[in-house]
């Protein structure tokens, strides 16, 4: 059996930047295990710029932001394996994997970092009735087609959902001489970033339909158009509101799945509303030696708070594999909650003797506008910050003080929203 | 005439109102929360500019096209006319990052340059 400290998996952007910080921090041998022919992962084909305005202090292109990463991995010994699919991830961290050269490996890690990222929620998920007629894909497959392969999916599109994906897609079909209709909304706000409602949707004219959904798909062997309807706050269709949208293409924006497969697979607590894993302040997951970071841990939208992560999880690794530190007993462990507004908090768990400050990351349930973040401790509140504006599209964090979570009173950290 | 737009300075997303004159030219801003959102609306209505980005085809590569970026901010207006361009240049394999593809592309000053290998 091949023995390594560290098996990442997944060469995305989490997976290169937990393996990187691994090895600054000292950690000797590392693989990252990659599915995809090349790393860089979903980053390959969002050719648009907007990435590492945070990390970098420039705006990049995906390929871009992963060149950065794919040439730091090259000036180390970090061993990648490509074209690699792992299967299974046993007791006592062997993590089994499978490719066309070496046929099935097992490989003995001490610890593993999880960073298998997400995939787009298909239409299977939205109980849409229609024929399986063809030109009804995710977003990001026409993402692939257009930008990685060279080829145009549809003329006429309509896309549903206002995720980012969709909306730059909406920018990209366009430009390539489609005529996008429109982007369907279910709910009453737009899913993406307000910089790619302007620069993509705004700035072509292409109109975005709130409260709006597509009620039927029409076509048997080419999607010919779809009919939509509004919806009453229920999310139901409203009968009578429906029309009839000629297209050849329609493309979902419907949300993105992490996918934790192995994670489930390992036994590891998963976090109903995240579907991530259950982590503690340095991403580790339910099972020791095992860290989760990136979009299989939470959906982000800037991949710069992934590379953040990452470099959390990368550093657990190693705090893990070079002190061969146990996991904590639960009496040391913090819980933190959301509550009234915050829909999920990563990470979930801090260990009281932490040696550093914690960013805790949240989503809001709804857009609210002047509303207070506060995060409680019992009756005493450890932090309070006016926000103008907070929006599900936009992933917020609090920084808790090392020293707040050493003199905290009880064993649950809240954080919630009051007006 | 009166204007109005989001303005994406920021994720707070302020809603501007912008009164130009005859001659486009920005006598108030308003609705913004910040000097930033003054700025936004008066570039916006003055010179709006836009990173341009897509595909060029590539002949004898690992794939068939490479992704491309403006290597600065294009006139808005120009977005269309560059694609033209873009979509009628095909290049030979290697492609190296940031390779310069198209040079002064509609007489902008700005390269067109490759962001990624192939």
């Amino acid at each position: 059996m091949l023995k390594y400290d560290l098996v990442v998996i997944g060469g995305g952007p989490a997976g290169m930047a937990a393996a990187l910080r691994a090895r600054e921090c000292g950690v000797q041998k590392i693989i990252i295990l990659e599915r995809a022919a090349t790393l860089g992962g979903i980053l390959e084909q969002c050719i648009h710029t907007g990435f590492g305005l945070h990390y970098f202090g420039e705006e990049l292109s995906g390929p871009e932001y992963a060149y950065r990463f794919i040439e730091e991995l090259k000036k180390t010994d970090i061993e990648v394996k490509v074209d690699t699919m792992v299967t299974d991830i046993l007791s006592d961290n062997v993590v089994v994997a499978t490719n066309n050269t070496d046929g099935i490996l097992q490989i003995q890690a001490t610890a593993i970092i999880l960073a298998m990222g997400c995939r787009e929620r298909p239409r299977g998920a939205l109980d849409m009735p229609g024929s399986r007629a063809a030109g009804v894909m995710t977003a990001g497959t026409a993402q692939k087609y257009v930008n990685i392969d060279g080829y145009m999916p549809g003329k006429k599109i309509v896309i549903l959902g206002s995720g980012d994906i969709g909306l730059i897609m909406a920018r990209r079909m366009t430009l390539e001489g489609a005529k996008v209709e429109m982007v369907c909304e279910l709910m009453p706000y737009s899913g993406g970033l307000t910089r790619n409602i302007v620069q993509c949707l705004d700035d072509l004219g292409i109109p975005l339909k709130l409260s709006c959904t597509v009620v039927k798909t029409h076509g048997l062997e080419r999607l010919e158009g779809v009919t939509i309807a509004n919806v009453d706050e229920y999310r139901r269709p409203i009968p009578g509101t429906e029309q009839y949208v000629e297209c050849d293409t329609l493309l979902l924006s419907v949300g993105l799945i992490p996918e934790n497969e192995l994670t489930r697979m390992a036994g590891i607590e998963i976090d109903p509303i995240t579907n991530g894993a259950i982590v503690d302040e340095y991403r580790q997951t339910s099972r020791p030696g095992i860290f989760a970071c990136g979009n299989v841990l939470q959906v982000h939208d800037l991949v710069d708070y992934v590379t953040q992560e990452s470099q959390i999880a990368g550093e657990g690794a190693a705090k893990y594999i070079l002190s061969k530190k146990e996991a904590n007993n639960a009496d040391n462990t913090i819980r933190v909650k959301a509550e009234s507004g915050v829909r999920y908090v990563v990470p979930q768990n801090i260990n009281r003797s932490t040696d550093k400050d914690v960013k805790i990351y949240f989503r809001v349930a709804d857009v609210y506008k002047d509303t207070s973040v506060v995060v409680t401790c019992g009756d005493e509140v450890i932090y309070k910050r006016k926000k103008r504006k907070l929006a599900p599209g936009e992933m917020e964090n609090v920084a808790i003080k090392l020293d707040d979570i050493a003199k905290l009173s009880g064993n649950e950290l809240t954080v919630k929203l009051e007006v | 005439m009166i204007k109005e737009m989001v303005c994406v300075s920021c994720p707070i997303g302020c809603m501007l109102t912008v009164e130009l004159n005859d001659q486009n030219e920005v006598l108030s801003v308003k609705g913004n929360t910040c000097k930033r959102g003054e700025q936004y609306a008066i570039d916006e209505c003055t010179n709006p500019v836009r990173m341009l980005t897509s595909t060029v085809k590539v002949n004898g590569g690992k794939l068939p096209v490479v992704p491309v970026k403006t290597a600065k901010p294009i006139p808005k207006g120009k977005m269309f006319d560059c694609m033209q361009v873009i979509n009628s240049t095909v290049v030979d394999a290697p492609v190296k990052m940031g390779d310069v593809l198209i040079q002064d592309i509609c007489g902008t000053g700005i390269d067109i340059i490759a962001t990624n290998e192939n």
